[in-house]
C-alpha cells in the first residue's frame, strides 16, 4: 500500500520500500516454518509447515521475478487504468475450485448412497471429505468468485485503480495457501470440528493476516474514489469483509496442544461453544453466501441488463436491515437443545423478522430488469443470473420457516436443511457466480463476446434439472425421515428402528448423487466455453444469431447509484 | 440536503463511517445474545457426576474428532418426546460443559450418541468399527479398520490437559503429572487403577479393543463411546429438579 508515496517515474511492478518489507517478512516466515517442520510433534504440523516453507520462498521468488520483468519490459499492467490481472487469476481460481468443489460434492453424495466407495481409506472416507467440500465450494469456489469480483467491481464503480502494488496479489496467493491448507489439513485430519471453520489455528492465524490485507485493499480503493458516492455493492462487499473478519476471529479463539502441534482445543465448551459456533455458522451464510454475494448481483445484474437498481431507497432499507438481524439468526440451530430457550425464541423472532430484508434484496435484484425483460430470452447470461435471485427469494422464504421451532423439530438433523442449504448454494450463489463470470470473461480477455452462449444455454438447463432433483430429493428424504423418527405404532412405542429410517433414505441419496453429476457437468460446460472464449474462439455460426448482447466493452461505464 | 437532518448520504460519502456504521449493525445481536449466556448462572446448572475427561477418553474423543464423526451423529437428545423415548433423557448443558470443542452436531445420518455409553459390548464396537455392515447390513457409516491397526500417539497427553486447563477445565497438578500413567491403567487389564478411579470417578478400565499387546487408536476410541452419557445418575434426579 505504499503505492502513494511512490515517485511518478516508477515502473510499476518493480521493488519499493513495502516490497522489500513483504520479502523480509516472507523469509521470517520461512525460517519458523523451517523449524517449525523440525520440531513439529505430529506429522500432519510437519507437512504443513513444509508447505508453508516452500509456499513463502515461492513468494520471495514470484516478487523478485516480477521487478526483473518490469525492468525488462515494463510492467504488463503499465498503461491500463486498473489492475484486472489479479481478477483474472480469481477468475480461473473460481473455476478450478468450483470444479475440485463439485466433484467432491458428488463423490460424497454416492458415499452416502454406496458405503463401500468410502474404500475403508483414512484419507477419503466421508468425514474427511464432507468438510474438504464444503470448504471447497464455499471458501475456495465462492471465496475467489467473491475477491475477483470485489476487485473488479470496487475499481469501476470508484474509478480508480485497485490499491496497493503487491497487497492484492498477496491477497490472492496468501488466499490461495489457506485453501491449500485448510484442504490437505481435512485429508490428514486435522479439524477444529467447527463446521465451516474447520481449519486449525495456525490456518486461522495466516487466514487472518491475507483478510486484513483484503480489507485494507478493498478500503483504500473505495477511500481514493473519483465518484462522490460509495455504489452500493461496496456496502455490501464491505460489510462481508469486515463481519466476515469479526465472527472469524470470534468463533476461532484456540489453544494449541503446543506451538509445533497441528490440534487445539476451543476456547470455550459447551453451550457458550455452540452458541459461539452458530453465531459464525449462520452469518457465514449471512455475509459469506449473502452480503457477499448481493454485492455481486448489484454490479453484475444491473451492467447486464444495462438498467439501474431498482430502487435505491430500497436497497438502503433492506442493507441495513439485513446486516442487522442476521447477526441474531444463529440459534435457530439449536432448537430443543440444552441452549437456554430466551436464546432460541430471540433466534427465532429474528429469523423469521429476516425474511423481509432477505426478500427486499430479492425485488431489488429482480426488478432491475423493468424493461429489459426481453433479455431473459435473448441472453442465457441474464436467465442464470435472474434465476440466481429467485432461488434466493426462495431460500430465504424457506430458511425462516424452518427456523420456526415446530417446523424445526422435524427438520432439524434432516436432510431437509441439507437440501435447503443447497437451494441456496447451488441455486443462489452458483448461478450468481457463473452469471458474473460468464460476464467477466469477454470483458477481461479483452473479447467481443464467449465462445458460445448456446452452451450457456445448455450449462443452464443442465445444471437447474441437476438442482430440482437434488431439492427435491432432499425435501422427501429430510420429511420422510423426520416423520419416521416421531411416528408412534398402535401400542404408543416408536414405529420405527434408526436404521430402518436410513434404509429409507437410499433411492433419495442416488436421485441427490445424480443432481450433483448434472450440477458437475454443466460446470465442465462452463469451464470449456470459458477457456475457448480466453483463446479467441468463436463457434462457428452464432454470432448472427445474438447480434444484440454487447460484451461490455463498450458498454456504458460503471452502473451508477440509483439517484 | 439539509445538513443538520441525517441524510443518507453522509454515510455513502463517507467509506469509514460506513465501516463504523457497519461494525456497530453486526456488533449488536452477537453481544446480545451471547454475553448473557456467560453470565446467567443458570445457563449451565450444576449437576452431580459430570468430570473432566479423563486421558484415555480424551485421546478417544481427538479421534472422533480427527475423523469427523459429528458430521453424521449428533450428541444431544433434544427435549422432544420421540427423541427422549429413542435416546434417553434429554440432554443437559452440564454434560457438555468440559466439551472443548462442543460435539452436538448438526445431522443424523446416523443415530445421536449422546447417551451410547454402555448400550453395546465393546465387541461390537470392534465389529462395528472394523465393518459396520457385519452388525448393521443397513448402515452407510464407512468401515475404520485402520483404528484397530493404529498405535495410539499419546506423547504429548500432558500438553492436551495443560492446555485444556487454560480453557478453563480444572485439571489439577495432580492429574497432569499422572496423565500418561492414567491413561496407561485405563487401557491395561489388571493394571492398578485406584489413583484413576479417584481422580476421573466412574472411569472404565480395561482393553477395549481385545488385543492386549497394543493400545490401539480403537482402545481410545471405544473407552470415550462406551463412557458417554454415563456420568449423571438420573434416576437420582427422578423426582427432583428435571422432572417437568
Amino acid at each position: 500500500m505504499a503505492v502513494s508515496s511512490e515517485p511518478r517515474d516508477h515502473i510499476p511492478g518493480t521493488m519499493t520500500a513495502a516490497s522489500y518489507a513483504v520479502i523480509g517478512a516472507l523469509i521470517v516466515g520461512a525460517l519458523w516454518s523451517v523449524i517449525t517442520a523440525a520440531k513439529a510433534t505430529d506429522w500432519q504440523m510437519a507437512a504443513h509447515a513444509w508447505v508453508f516453507a516452500f509456499a513463502f520462498v515461492a513468494g520471495i521468488f514470484l516478487i523478485g521475478q516480477r521487478h526483473f520483468n518490469a525492468m525488462e519490459s515494463g510492467s504488463p499492467e503499465e498503461g491500463h487504468r486498473y489492475n484486472d490481472g489479479v481478477v483474472k487469476a480469481g477468475v480461473i481460481a473460481t473455476l478450478f475450485w468450483g470444479i475440485a468443489g463439485f466433484l467432491v460434492g458428488v463423490v460424497i453424495a454416492f458415499q452416502l448412497a454406496f458405503p463401500v466407495l468410502n474404500f475403508d481409506i483414512s484419507f477419503i472416507n466421508f468425514g474427511r471429505l464432507r468438510p474438504l467440500h464444503t470448504s471447497a465450494v464455499i471458501f475456495a469456489f465462492g471465496g475467489n468468485a467473491l475477491i475477483a469480483t470485489s476487485f473488479y467491481a470496487v475499481q469501476r464503480t470508484c474509478r480508480t485503480r485497485l490499491a496497493g502494488d503487491i497487497a492484492p496479489w498477496f491477497v490472492f496467493w496468501g488466499y490461495q495457501l489457506f485453501i491449500v491448507i485448510a484442504a490437505t489439513g481435512y485429508l490428514m485430519g486435522v479439524t477444529q470440528s467447527r463446521e465451516y471453520a474447520e481449519p486449525e489455528w495456525y490456518a486461522d492465524i495466516w487466514l487472518t493476516i491475507v483478510w486484513v490485507v483484503y480489507l485494507l485493499v478493498f478500503l483504500v480503493t473505495m477511500a481514493r474514489r473519483k465518484e462522490p458516492h460509495i455504489y452500493v455493492a461496496n456496502w455490501f462487499y464491505l460489510a462481508f469483509i469486515v463481519t466476515i473478519a469479526m465472527l472469524h476471529l470470534g468463533n476461532n479463539l484456540a489453544i494449541p496442544e503446543s506451538i509445533f502441534s497441528s490440534k487445539s482445543y476451543a476456547m470455550f465448551a459447551g453451550v457458550q461453544d455452540a452458541l459461539i459456533q452458530w453465531w459464525y455458522g449462520h452469518n457465514a451464510v449471512g455475509f459469506f453466501l449473502t452480503a457477499g454475494f448481493l454485492g455481486m448481483m448489484y454490479y453484475f445484474v444491473p451492467k447486464r441488463a444495462e438498467r439501474p437498481v431498482y430502487s435505491y431507497r430500497l436497497s438502503i432499507i433492506h442493507f441495513w436491515s439485513l446486516i442487522f438481524i442476521y447477526i441474531w439468526a444463529g440459534p435457530h440451530h439449536l432448537h430443543f437443545t440444552a441452549l437456554p430457550d430466551w436464546a432460541q425464541t430471540l433466534g427465532m423472532t429474528f429469523s423469521i423478522m429476516l425474511w423481509m430484508p432477505s426478500w427486499g434484496g430479492m425485488i431489488n435484484g429482480l426488478m432491475t430488469l423493468s424493461g429489459a425483460w426481453d433479455k431473459l430470452r435473448t441472453d442465457p447470461v441474464i436467465r442464470m443470473l435472474v434465476v440466481s435471485v429467485a432461488f434466493y427469494g426462495m431460500s430465504t422464504f424457506e430458511g425462516p420457516v424452518m427456523s420456526i421451532k415446530a417446523v424445526n423439530s422435524l427438520s432439524h438433523y434432516t436432510d431437509w436443511t441439507i437440501g435447503h442449504v443447497h437451494s441456496g448454494a447451488l441455486g443462489w450463489v452458483g448461478f450468481v457466480s457463473f452469471g458474473a463470470v460468464y460476464c467477466l470473461v469477454p470483458w477481461l480477455w479483452k473479447r467481443e463476446r464467449l465462445y458460445s452462449l448456446a452452451l450457456v444455454s445448455w450449462h443452464f438447463w443442465i445444471a437447474t434439472i441437476g438442482i430440482v432433483l437434488y431439492i427435491t430429493a432432499m425435501w422427501v428424504s429430510g420429511i420422510l425421515q423426520g416423520l419416521m423418527w416421531r411416528a408412534y405404532d398402535a401400542q404408543g412405542f416408536l414405529e420405527y428402528s434408526f436404521v430402518e429410517t436410513v434404509e429409507a433414505m437410499h433411492p433419495f441419496y442416488i436421485i441427490r448423487a445424480l443432481g450433483g453429476v448434472l450440477f458437475l457437468t454443466g460446470a465442465l460446460i462452463m469451464v470449456y466455453n470459458c477457456w475457448m472464449t480466453i483463446r479467441g474462439r468463436e463457434r462457428a455460426g452464432e454470432a448472427a444469431q445474438h447480434p444484440a448482447i454487447a460484451s461490455g466493452l463498450n458498454a456504458a461505464p460503471a452502473a451508477q447509484p440509483a439517484e | 440536503m439539509a445538513n443538520n437532518t441525517f441524510s443518507h448520504e453522509r454515510v455513502e460519502k463517507n467509506s469509514i463511517l460506513l465501516l463504523v456504521l457497519i461494525l456497530i449493525a453486526v456488533a449488536i445481536g452477537g453481544l446480545v445474545e451471547i454475553v448473557p449466556t456467560f453470565l446467567i448462572k443458570s445457563t449451565i446448572e450444576d449437576v452431580e457426576g459430570v468430570r473432566p475427561y479423563s486421558p484415555l477418553e480424551l485421546e478417544g474423543r481427538n479421534i472422533y474428532i480427527r475423523e469427523g464423526c459429528y458430521l453424521c451423529h449428533s450428541q444431544m437428545v433434544r427435549s422432544l418426546r420421540a427423541e427422549v423415548e429413542r435416546y434417553g433423557h434429554y440432554s443437559l448443558a452440564a454434560e457438555s460443559k468440559y466439551d472443548h470443542p462442543f460435539q452436538w452436531g448438526s445431522k443424523r445420518t446416523g443415530p445421536d450418541l449422546a447417551r451410547i455409553g454402555g448400550k453395546y459390548s465393546d465387541e461390537w464396537h470392534r465389529l462395528h468399527m472394523e465393518d459396520p455392515r457385519s452388525v448393521v447390513p443397513e448402515s452407510v457409516m464407512p468401515g475404520y479398520p485402520f483404528l484397530a491397526e493404529t498405535p495410539l500417539k499419546y506423547g504429548e497427553i500432558q500438553d492436551d490437559l495443560k492446555a485444556l486447563r487454560v480453557t478453563g477445565v480444572p485439571y489439577s497438578d495432580e492429574d497432569i503429572e499422572n496423565a500418561k500413567a492414567d491413561l496407561l491403567a485405563q487401557a491395561t487389564p489388571d493394571a492398578d487403577t485406584e489413583e484413576l478411579m479417584q481422580r476421573y470417578p466412574k472411569a472404565v478400565a480395561r482393553d477395549f479393543d481385545g488385543n492386549p499387546e497394543m493400545i490401539s487408536e480403537l482402545d481410545a476410541l471405544v473407552a470415550y463411546l462406551q463412557m458417554l452419557g454415563t456420568l449423571v445418575d438420573f434416576n437420582a434426579y427422578e423426582n427432583a429438579d428435571f422432572k417437568q
